[in-house]
């Protein structure tokens, strides 16, 4: 079965998650991402969203992080401050998943500005729940297409922390959740070393060339000794996922 | 104490030049029809807070309504930028808008700092990240119990502070429902407050013990305008207009697109124009 490389991306982001995680979900590629596996291999997964819905189980994909569909389909909703406080900084969330704009290497995130912060090029929409997402969730997934705009060997401003500007910066500030574990981009997947913790290649994805990632990546990529190929989406996988993307394109259209 | 009146008094009595205001609800409820009130009577000079600036805020920075923003996440929520604000940052059009940036878990504990009568907030965030350079109000404190370090922000303590809610009754005592976002912790946090309603009723019948109602005596002006969050929504009578956020895109890209549809559809109409989008996209 063929599929598209973006497609690729959301289906091994979705693998990631796992029954029982508890997992704060951004919008866009990781909402697609988690409640892929709610209806695949994680029926019992927890999706909260920071509009206050918790254990939501939405039938089409919502365009936004507060639509009515995830209150509805919600076994709870509480207050934002309630969310902020007692969910996700009360420690209680396995997973945080976030996308962004631009990447380093260390997995720092800038979803803020390109160019300078008083006068940017160009500005884009701020952090949001992503600074404390990053730091207050046990583990950290990211899923970003790549692009030599978008992976970065320096960023122009840190939105939320990865595992900090030269690697060390996490550990030593002494934050205890784990940060980011897995990026799951639309050609391979990168993990942290375990010493540096610099985003390694640990799978690349059916069809995709080292020539290709490397032109598509503004440092260059390190590979992990072990490093294959990522399996390919299975039928039941793509079918899913093509269901919910048709299902929201015509109730958004609506 | 809750006095019933039309939007444009309620607006005229209670928003002044140079005002901080907060119109709030997270994605759900967003009072636009105040908004549009506000642009219409042509309320200048304002500090708008919002931890999502959306639509509302874009149309109100676009008609040049604001001098500062004070925000969390500024972007047209799925779809991508939100372009009049974009565009006073960028370009300072149609005026120069000044910025505080925070992230949502703070602008979240400022509120709710406010409402508690507390001068700030404290918060476990901010850590390893750029936003603290940039914005001087992001302080910290020293734990008196451990010694860990953590992140402050001053409360909010809007002038007025504004929401949509789906009904009240008769002696002005509101109810909201659903997605409830920060608009409790708004209204108790604001010298003066304005709340539109979908619906006044003789019995508010709260599904719940525990729904959440502000006392008629934490409110200030109530308005009844049908269909008054469009595009945004009231779960229980319409749905959230998504299709509109996508086609804002292109009506907001461009200044000229941008100004003729805020003629048509906010300048030459009136509150009572917000009910057809309550019919149209009933639940």
């Amino acid at each position: 079965m063929d599929f598209t490389r973006n497609e690729m991306m959301t289906i091994v982001a979705a693998r990631a998650l796992k029954n029982n995680d508890v997992c704060f979900v951004g919008i866009g590629a990781p909402s697609a991402a988690c409640n892929l596996a709610r209806l695949t291999h994680a029926p019992q997964i927890t999706l909260i969203y920071e509009s206050g819905t918790i254990g939501t189980r939405p039938n089409v994909l919502p365009l936004s992080i507060g639509d009515g569909e995830l209150c509805e389909t919600a076994l709870t909703t509480v207050s934002v401050p309630e969310m902020f406080r007692y969910w996700l900084q009360g420690g209680r969330i396995t997973v945080g998943f976030l996308g962004g704009a631009q990447i380093d290497k260390f997995a720092n995130i800038n979803t803020t500005v390109v160019g300078d912060y008083d006068k940017p090029k160009v500005r884009l929409p701020g952090g949001g729940g992503a600074p404390e997402i990053a730091t207050n969730c046990q583990e950290i997934f990211i899923t970003m297409a790549m692009g030599k705009r978008a992976f970065l060997d320096k960023l122009p401003f840190i939105t939320s922390m990865g595992h900090g500007p030269t690697g060390a910066e996490r550990r030593a500030m002494g934050v205890k959740s784990q940060g980011p574990t897995r990026l799951i981009t639309d050609m391979c997947v990168f993990e942290p070393d375990a010493q540096t913790k610099e985003m390694t290649i640990v799978s690349i994805h059916p069809g995709v060339t080292r020539e290709e990632i490397a032109e598509n990546c503004g440092w260059t990529p390190r590979y992990a000794d072990s490093c294959s190929e990522t399996p390919a989406p299975t039928a039941q996988e793509l079918e899913v996922l093509r269901d919910i993307q048709a299902r929201t394109k015509a109730a958004h259209a609506a | 104490m809750a006095k019933f009146m039309g939007l444009a008094e309620a607006i005229a009595q209670n928003v002044r030049d140079g005002d901080t205001v907060a119109l709030e609800g997270f994605t759900h409820l967003i009072p636009f029809a105040a908004g549009h009130e506000i642009i219409r009577q042509g309320r200048k000079h304002l500090t708008l807070i919002r931890m999502t600036p959306d639509l509302i805020y874009d149309q109100m920075i676009g008609m040049g309504c604001a001098d500062k923003l004070v925000f969390s996440w500024g972007g047209n929520p799925g779809v991508g930028s939100t372009h009049r604000m974009r565009d006073a940052v960028e370009n300072g059009w149609p005026n120069q808008l000044a910025i505080e940036e925070h992230s949502h878990a703070a602008m979240a504990n400022a509120y709710e700092a406010g409402a508690a009568n507390l001068p700030f907030a404290v918060l476990r965030g901010y850590i390893g990240v750029d936003l603290p350079k940039v914005n001087p109000k992001i302080k910290s404190v020293t734990c008196p119990y451990t010694g860990e370090v953590l992140a402050t922000v001053p409360a909010h303590r809007p002038d007025v502070g504004i929401i949509h809610a789906q009904r009240a009754d008769r002696e002005g005592n509101v109810l909201i429902e659903g997605i409830t976002g920060c608009q409790k912790e708004v209204v108790l946090a604001s010298k003066r407050t304005i709340v539109t309603v979908e619906e006044v009723v003789d019995k508010l019948n709260p599904p719940s013990f525990n729904s959440v109602v502000l006392p008629h005596w934490t409110v200030g002006a109530i308005s009844h305008v049908v269909g008054g969050a469009h595009p945004s929504y009231a779960q229980g009578y319409y749905k959230r207009d998504n299709s509109f956020y996508i086609a804002w895109d292109k009506i907001s890209r461009d200044r000229d697109t941008f100004l003729a549809w805020m003629k048509d559809n906010v300048l030459d109409k009136t509150p009572e124009a917000f009910a057809v989008h309550a019919k149209k996209g009933s639940v």
